[in-house]
């Protein structure tokens, strides 16, 4: 498969063939002991759990149940409800927390006074503990003394108050949109990055060739930002999939499962109803559909030959 | 001469009304954040919204000051991000230069293990990795979350870095080779100043990650000889009386260290250093 000629061009400096994995070893190695020392034994006990019907308080009753918890997984109604809401939680946000960053990164990536400040403070999102998100947020969706509803009233758009985050249709987007307010500013930034990195050669070349703005940033900006823009949507997905902090703190996954995603159901089987069995089949089954979605983006990458050459 | 002026007046319109809007949407939570901070309890639940306090009062700070272990809180904070910071990112560099340009067997299959760890939910990990920090005896010391945060900070850093390694022509190291250099000084030379941008951008990933980081740091910390920032503003919401005083005003202060780290470490983002590095 490999040609001849890539491979001698890659092994320029790399010290003869003998020894050859004795670099990427040393090199690697430092991330691969973090990485197995302290995720590794989680990891496989969560995957012991999901086979096991643990009692906390009685450890010698605990028994191995093999796949019973995957079978009353297809029985249950809520995680039908929970997979729904996820998807839209996932979708939603990452959408539009990449659209608003890479809007931002576009704006902060131009010249104009008092530009490092302004860089400074557009973290602040980002950099506010989701406690403390959370809480200002149920403060400002709040159906009374509300400051989204006073404003919507004001002008004119509403006619009374709305209790946001109690309401059935609402309360999912009413938490979504205080979680794309907390991540625009990580697009931001990791897009910011990128455009910075990308040679003004290129921008100057297009502009001479006659290139309209529009041109030049879906011809030669937006080509150059792909490695970036996969890397960080995957791994925004990966996480906005497992972020529960802030429905946890705002509905708490109601009113009724309205905004019930699938980490929260398995946080609830695990921790109030203390089934961790349960609760970790839940979490696992998730983790093999992130891992699928993860595969089919890899191909894309690959097919790019952006990350893995 | 005026359609000069025009089109100076047009352009400056096209920066500064999406900066504003973009600007608004960004900083008005965080702007009504310290508004309420700074509201005496009284004005709290008014009626009507009230959009300035008649009477403002910086009370909330004071009493976070004097009467709460805040600055022991920030102090934890900035020692464990701090750490986690020089780690992680030493890790992720060594980890993204080999998987940039050293070929060897099981790249995609070790890159794929580094995201498998993020698949994982926090709280499916924590506890098995409470009983490890117990059984190494670090548990309610900062380098219990250290050690955690600098674990889940490094794929990410190394997917980012590897990326801003991949997008430098390797006929510069060639070239760098050429002129005597060794793979070390290649890196330092050549690599790190041309991905200064993805560095910063690691950097800050990794620095807002482990300074706001909840779920580790409530169960690895027991009291004030660890416990950060996010895990302090925690125990001022009660179960029936939230402490707004208290939450909004260290809120505001909790975001300004973040600020003024991006402030210094945002000029890395300089465009043009790879200007005219390759030519022909």
């Amino acid at each position: 498969m490999r040609s001849p000629r890539r491979s001698s061009a890659r092994a320029v400096g790399t010290g003869g063939r003998g020894r050859t994995w004795l670099l990427p070893l040393f090199l690697l190695s430092p991330a691969l002991i973090l990485l197995l020392g302290i995720v590794a034994y989680p990891i496989g006990r969560a995957i012991w759990l999901s086979f096991h019907r643990l009692e906390i308080l009685q450890p010698d009753l605990t028994q191995n149940v093999g796949f019973d918890h995957y079978r009353s997984l297809l029985a249950d109604p809520v995680i039908r409800i929970a997979l729904g809401n996820s998807a839209v939680w996932v979708v939603g946000v990452v959408i539009f927390q990449f659209l608003g960053g890479l809007v931002g990164a576009l704006i902060l990536n131009r010249e104009f006074p008092g530009r490092a400040a302004v860089r400074g403070v557009a973290l602040i999102p980002w950099a506010t503990p989701s406690v403390l998100v959370a809480l200002m947020w149920t403060w400002m969706l709040d159906g009374n003394y509300g400051l989204v509803n006073d404003l919507l009233v004001k002008a004119g758009i509403l006619s009374r108050f709305q209790p946001w985050l109690a309401q059935p249709w609402s309360a999912l987007p009413a938490v979504m949109l205080a979680d794309v307010w907390q991540g625009i500013p990580f697009f931001a930034v990791m897009l910011l990055a990128a455009l910075q990195a990308i040679p003004e050669d290129l921008f100057e070349a297009a502009r001479i060739d006659g290139a309209s703005t529009q041109r030049v940033f879906f011809h030669v900006t937006l080509p150059l930002l792909v490695p970036t823009i996969l890397i960080t949507t995957m791994l925004r997905m990966i996480w906005t999939a497992n972020y529960m902090d802030l429905i946890m703190i705002m509905t708490g996954g109601g009113p009724g499962y309205s905004s019930l995603t699938v980490p929260l159901h398995a946080y609830y089987m695990a921790y109030k109803r203390l089934d961790f069995g349960y609760g970790a089949t839940i979490a696992i089954v998730q983790v093999v559909a992130l891992a699928a979605a993860i595969v089919v983006y890899l191909r894309q990458l690959r097919r790019n030959e952006v990350m893995i050459q | 001469m005026t359609r000069r002026r025009l089109r100076r007046a047009w352009s400056a319109v096209k920066l500064w009304v999406p900066l504003a809007g973009w600007l608004t949407f960004v900083l008005a939570p965080y702007a009504w954040m310290f508004i309420t901070s700074i509201k005496p309890p009284a004005e709290l639940y008014t009626k009507t919204v009230r959009y300035w306090p008649s009477q403002p009062t910086l009370e909330g700070y004071r009493l976070l000051m004097e009467t709460t272990p805040f600055l022991g809180y920030m102090r934890n904070s900035a020692i464990v991000a701090v750490s986690t910071c020089v780690i992680a990112l030493l890790v992720a560099m060594a980890a993204a230069y080999c998987f940039s340009r050293i070929p060897f067997k099981g790249k995609a299959v070790i890159l794929f293990g580094f995201l498998v760890t993020q698949l994982f939910p926090s709280v499916l990990l924590v506890l098995p990795l409470f009983l490890i920090m117990r059984s190494l005896g670090i548990l309610n010391t900062p380098p219990a979350l250290i050690l955690a945060h600098s674990t889940f900070a490094v794929p990410f850093s190394t997917w980012m870095l590897t990326g801003f390694f991949n997008a430098i022509p390797r006929d510069l190291d060639e070239a760098a080779t050429i002129d005597g250099c060794n793979r070390f000084q290649t890196f330092r030379y050549v690599l790190l100043p041309l991905s200064a941008p993805g560095v910063a951008a690691a950097l800050t990933y990794i620095f807002i990650y482990s300074w706001n980081e909840f779920i580790y740091a409530l169960t690895f910390t027991a009291d004030l000889r660890a416990r950060t920032l996010p895990v302090g503003l925690q125990t001022f919401m009660g179960e029936y009386i939230i402490r707004w005083d208290l939450l909004t005003a260290g809120g505001v202060i909790t975001a300004l260290p973040i600020v003024f780290f991006f402030m210094l470490v945002q000029r890395q983002l300089i465009a043009g250093l790879t200007t005219g590095a390759v030519k022909g």
